[in-house]
């Protein structure tokens, strides 16, 4: 088994990762894994085959190129939503992190795979990742320091929706109809 | 000027930690080059040709004498004594060694600057009017919603690695001096009928390769919703831009693809979730932020004592103070003040935009004794002291011409944009900085180039277009032909309200026939021109037919 950060928002962790990544389709049918996160498109093709993958084994990983708006009410009851990052240069998956978290109201476990590296964690966990699979060749100790870079954040993410504007002294003054 | 409070502060001695700790790591070993790379692009270090180069922002080209200071000291501490103004005023050192970049940046700390997001895809430094609050034609100071802006766009988790960099500028003014139909995003504030602030959003305007001019996405939005629109509008570039070729990844080609209407729809669609969010602005923070850009203690002048300050009399017996009123004064909101541009282009002993340490401090001394200690970088490259008692108009033009400040030639011809090019970048086809010189140095007087009157000229050194050469009156780009230095000429661009893009004349030339090209040029203008007409309305009327005949001709 590979080890993965958990992290709650307070506080992360290194933990054993139940959980398998199916990359190439083929591996669907491997034996002694329990639990998978199956591609996108291949549970959806199960699904239209009239297949019912486990509910509480089955988790599904979205590239950023797929196409899942349609899918969303079954997505969203998943226990694990994964989001690729085919390098860790492409940020389509904190929008796609940010949409699921807030406009689909996804409460399971969302996991950030492919090359996540150390710098980019704490981004992640403010877009609403709340699991992180570095990639294989970093230590992922070292990795784990990336989650508490920052104390202070300006605006609102999905961590935390309240900007820091709001919370500065003088936030609380009536000024609804107030013009510059 | 906008003060850091502990927030701010604690922040970026928290980003310095981060970046101190990825150099470490990359100089041993477990940070590759290519992952190291996009982090010291967001904290706005680049590998040239010669050195690094570290870009540090200065919001809104706003800085306080003692910042300049701290510039000139970085100047000359850790590079070769200067400092080069850029066009999203900004400064750069290109001298720089990586290893001291955790400790340039402490000190800049030190002074509340930083470098973060000058470079890499991510919201860039948020670009405004050189002369913001103090133009006598502004409408509404644009300051302190660009500082909002700044500080929202500041290490934001969401559109760190966006398909392409991202450029935002800001005008509250009738004539655009900000350039916003040039960005990614432009946004004017202006006072609808009832004296509400409002946003006019256009999108997908930018130069570079692709040059287009943004398009008005959204009219009479509530300043309030300043923060969730632009958003809305990163959320949908960050989700559909293309990632697949680096030449096709900015907003505009996005735009362009959708056409403007349908780009408009899905921001409105996005926007439509995100309104009345907590990111919604408050009156509160409004004012918190606009407090630090209240007016300085102007002094209230009788009308006697205005009549004395006026330098106009001084002029009288001195044309090169005068020649100088005219080109680098401009009119100032409170009566007896006046803004002063300081040229960076004084021809042959200095490259545009280029300014030394020594120079960094007598402008720090000068806008402490003639203003209220607060310099400008316009996006031409100058500086602006924006609050000058116009009695002391005469004393800081005689202590600017000894330090080469004073030369007279704003908004003229050799008053030129250009990029560092082939000298310095290591993108470049060809040098920009030796075209630049000799162009100036073949108009020298300084009498014939005032009654050639308002010509901008900018110079690139590639297609990226940094010095914005498709908005010049006349443009010149740098092209590689077999390994060789070729420039592409282009005239009619236009920057302001009614931004145009310049149009190439015809193939292109050598390094050495440029000045006599630009002559040419001249020649055409002076032949054709009704008397005071500037350089561009003679072209809009002949067109660039003329032109090309006499400069093609054998
Ligand atoms: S225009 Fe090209 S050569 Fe000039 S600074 Fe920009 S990238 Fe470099």
């Amino acid at each position: 088994m590979s080890q993965i950060i958990r992290s709650t928002g307070q506080s992360a962790e290194i933990i054993e990762d139940p959980w398998y990544v199916v990359r190439d389709p083929a591996g669907l049918d491997l034996p002694g894994h329990a639990h998978r996160i199956i591609p996108f498109q291949q549970w959806r093709a199960l699904l239209e085959n009239g297949m019912t993958p486990g509910a509480e084994t089955t988790g599904v990983w979205l590239s950023p190129d797929d196409e899942f708006q349609d899918d969303l009410v079954q997505l969203i009851q998943l226990p694990l939503l994964a989001i690729d990052f085919p390098s860790f240069r492409d940020g389509r998956g904190y929008s796609i992190a940010y949409l699921l978290r807030t406009r689909c109201s996804f409460t399971g476990e969302l996991r950030a795979i492919g090359d996540v590296l150390r710098d980019q964690l704490f981004y992640m966990q403010r877009c609403g990742f709340n699991s992180f699979a570095v990639r294989a060749d970093k230590d992922i100790h070292d990795a784990l320091k990336g989650l508490t870079t920052f104390s202070v954040k300006y605006q609102g993410a999905v961590d935390d929706p309240v900007p820091l504007f709001r919370k500065r002294e003088q936030a609380t003054l009536p000024d609804e109809a107030w013009e510059p | 000027m906008y003060q850091y409070d502990h927030y701010d502060q604690i922040l970026l001695n928290q980003r310095i930690e981060q970046y101190r700790d990825q150099v470490g790591r990359y100089l041993a070993g477990t940070l590759s080059e290519e992952e190291f790379l996009p982090l010291r692009l967001q904290n706005g270090v680049y590998s040239q040709r010669h050195a690094y180069m570290l870009r540090v922002a200065i919001p809104y080209g706003t800085l306080s004498a003692n910042q300049l200071r701290t510039l000139a000291e970085i100047g000359e501490t850790w590079d070769k004594g200067f400092g080069h103004f850029t066009t999203r005023q900004n400064i750069q050192f290109n001298w720089i060694r990586l290893e001291n970049t955790p400790g340039i940046m402490e000190r800049l700390a030190q002074a509340q600057m930083h470098a973060i997001q000058t470079s890499g895809n991510c919201v860039r430094n948020i670009t405004t009017d050189a002369f913001a609050g103090v133009a006598a034609d502004e409408v509404m100071d644009p300051r302190p919603l660009a500082e909002i802006l700044r500080q929202w766009s500041t290490l934001n988790p969401e559109f760190a690695f966006l398909p392409r960099k991202f450029k935002i500028a800001m005008s509250g003014t009738a004539t655009d001096r900000a350039v916003v139909r040039a960005h990614d995003i432009g946004i004017h504030l202006y006072r609808d009928e009832n004296g509400a602030a409002m946003l006019k959003v256009l999108v997908g305007g930018g130069l570079g390769r692709t040059p287009i001019i943004g398009a008005v996405i959204r009219e009479a939005l509530p300043w309030r919703h300043l923060i969730t629109y632009v958003e809305a509008v990163l959320r949908v570039f960050n989700r559909y831009g293309r990632r697949d070729n680096k030449y096709k990844a900015r907003i505009k080609i996005l735009v362009q693809a959708l056409g403007a209407e349908r780009f408009a729809a899905e921001v409105e669609q996005e926007w439509a979730q995100l309104k009345d969010s907590p990111s919604t602005l408050t009156g509160a923070e409004y004012r918190r932020v606009a407090a630090f850009f209240d007016p300085p203690p102007y002094e209230e002048l009788e009308d006697a004592e205005l009549e004395d300050a006026d330098p106009t009399e001084l002029a009288q017996n001195e044309p090169e103070f005068r020649r100088w009123l005219r080109r680098n004064v401009h009119p100032h909101k409170i009566a007896g003040y006046a803004s002063v541009t300081l040229s960076t282009k004084p021809g042959l002993s200095s490259p545009p935009g280029d300014i030394s340490s020594a120079q960094m401090r007598a402008v720090a001394n000068w806008a402490e004794a003639y203003g209220f200690g607060e310099v400008r970088v316009s996006h031409e490259q100058n500086l602006v002291l924006p609050d000058i008692r116009q009695s002391d108009l005469y004393a800081l033009w005689e202590e600017a011409t000894r330090q080469g400040l004073a030369t007279a030639n704003i908004g003229l011809l050799t008053d030129i944009i250009a990029c560092p090019g082939g000298d310095f970048c290591s993108l470049a086809n060809a040098r920009s900085i030796p075209i630049a010189q000799a162009i100036q140095g073949r108009f020298q007087d300084l009498d014939y180039l005032h009654d050639l009157g308002d010509l901008s000229l900018n110079i690139n050194g590639c297609m990226n277009a940094c010095a914005h050469h498709h908005i010049g009156n006349i443009g010149i780009l740098g092209v590689d032909k077999n390994g060789e230095e070729w420039y592409q000429v282009t005239l009619g661009g236009r920057q302001g309200m009614a931004a145009t893009l310049g149009k190439v004349i015809g193939p292109s030339f050598r390094a050495e026939q440029i000045p006599d090209v630009i002559e040419k040029i001249i020649t055409v203008f002076t032949r054709h021109r009704h008397p005071g007409e500037p350089f561009s309305e003679t072209l809009l009327r002949l067109g660039l037919e003329p032109f090309k005949a006499h400069v093609y001709a054998q």
